[in-house]
């Protein structure tokens, strides 16, 4: 009996001394975890969630298109605009908007395209790429952007042409004609023009950034 | 998004600089709101402020009173909730040194103050304008460096 007893004493303080431990690692050690994420799942998921919410019924067309089955009153559109609100994702609800984002993406694969899209003349390829008359095409552009959608496809170009400065695999010629500039003396007049800075300026820049962050 | 207006904040010690600036700005296309702050100080508590909306574009005086321009840009690309606000330099010195140091520190534009009107228009709309297509087109913002 006494020894029984005894044993029970001993299986409880056991216990205790474990939940002890256990509370202490719970309270002295954060644990550190590590995640990793599709973006585009995410996005999607929320979507889903915030449209089902509403009972609305929809198809998901592309990643940043959705089609709503049926008419979409303007209280709803407002529901769903603030819930997504939330989690940083708006509705570009202009279809002016939607057209600027399709050329924008557009520009930004012909520049990083070496293809053949590059050496044809801009109006005419995008004119025949939306079907739609480059003059209306540009004229939007202008209103929404402020800009002209030549100096966007000059922009875009000193934007690749810093990506390729930063990689330093090409000297400033190969740069030039990989982006189809005429000679280089074009291609860094134009960086200047755009940048107020040389393309060795931005290099150096660039540079001296990444070795002394701090420092300065 | 264009149609709404661009936030813009300037931190400038100098009066007439500041009137200059927003008489500028209301000259242009661009729609936007301006505000101004007068001193590094000021502007620090302005931008901490739970209620205040960040601006989408600062305009910094190097030499300010308290606290001065390089302290501000400092502070601000220290800070999370402000990193990511464009900086554009705004000043009267048009040093080198100075140029690759606000630049090197995080600023993305340097504006060396221009004498006349005509200029400040076409230099602050080519700002603003370059900052927002920075905004909302997937370009690297690491790399974005302008210089007038």
């Amino acid at each position: 009996m006494r020894n029984n007893i005894k044993s029970c004493w001993r299986t409880y303080l056991y216990d205790l001394l474990i939940a002890i431990k256990q509370l202490f690692y719970i309270c002295i050690k954060n644990m550190k975890i590590y995640i990793k994420y599709d973006l585009n799942a995410v996005c999607k998921k929320i979507l889903q969630e915030q449209l089902e919410k509403l009972k609305l019924k929809y198809s998901l067309l592309d990643f940043n298109e959705v089609e709503i089955n049926g008419a979409l009153s303007a209280t709803k559109l407002k529901q769903l605009n603030t819930a997504l609100n939330n989690y940083s994702i708006q509705i570009v609800e202009s279809s002016k908007s939607i057209l600027i984002q399709k050329i924008k993406d557009e520009i930004r694969e012909m520049v990083y395209g070496e293809g053949e899209t590059t050496r044809l003349k801009t109006s005419l390829w995008l004119g025949a790429k939306f079907k739609k008359p480059y003059k209306y095409l540009s004229s939007i552009f202008t209103e929404v952007t402020f800009t002209t959608i030549e100096k966007f496809i000059i922009l875009q170009k000193v934007e690749r042409s810093k990506e390729l400065i930063i990689a330093n695999i090409l000297n400033f010629s190969e740069i030039a004609s990989l982006l189809n500039y005429s000679s280089t003396a074009h291609f860094s007049v134009q960086f200047k023009n755009t940048t107020g800075l040389t393309p060795s300026a931005f290099q150096y820049i660039i540079k001296t950034k990444e070795h002394n962050p701090t420092k300065l | 998004m264009p149609s709404q207006p661009i936030n813009i904040l300037l931190a400038d010690d100098d009066e007439n600089d500041r009137m200059l600036f927003q008489e500028a700005f209301e000259e242009l296309k661009i729609k936007t709101h301006v505000f101004t702050v007068n001193n590094g100080t000021q502007l620090m508590d302005y931008l901490k402020a739970k209620s205040t909306i960040l601006p989408d574009i600062l305009f910094l005086d190097l030499n300010m009173p308290r606290k001065n321009g390089l302290e501000c840009l400092k502070e601000i690309r220290a800070n999370k909730k402000l990193k990511n606000i464009a900086i554009a330099i705004y000043s009267t010195s048009a040093s080198e040194n100075d140029i690759v140091e606000t630049f090197c520190l995080g600023a993305n534009v340097y504006i060396n103050k221009p004498s006349d009107f005509v200029t400040l228009k076409e230099v602050l709309s080519k700002t603003v304008i370059t900052a927002h297509q920075f905004q909302d087109t997937p370009f690297n913002k690491e790399n974005f460096l302008l210089r007038f």
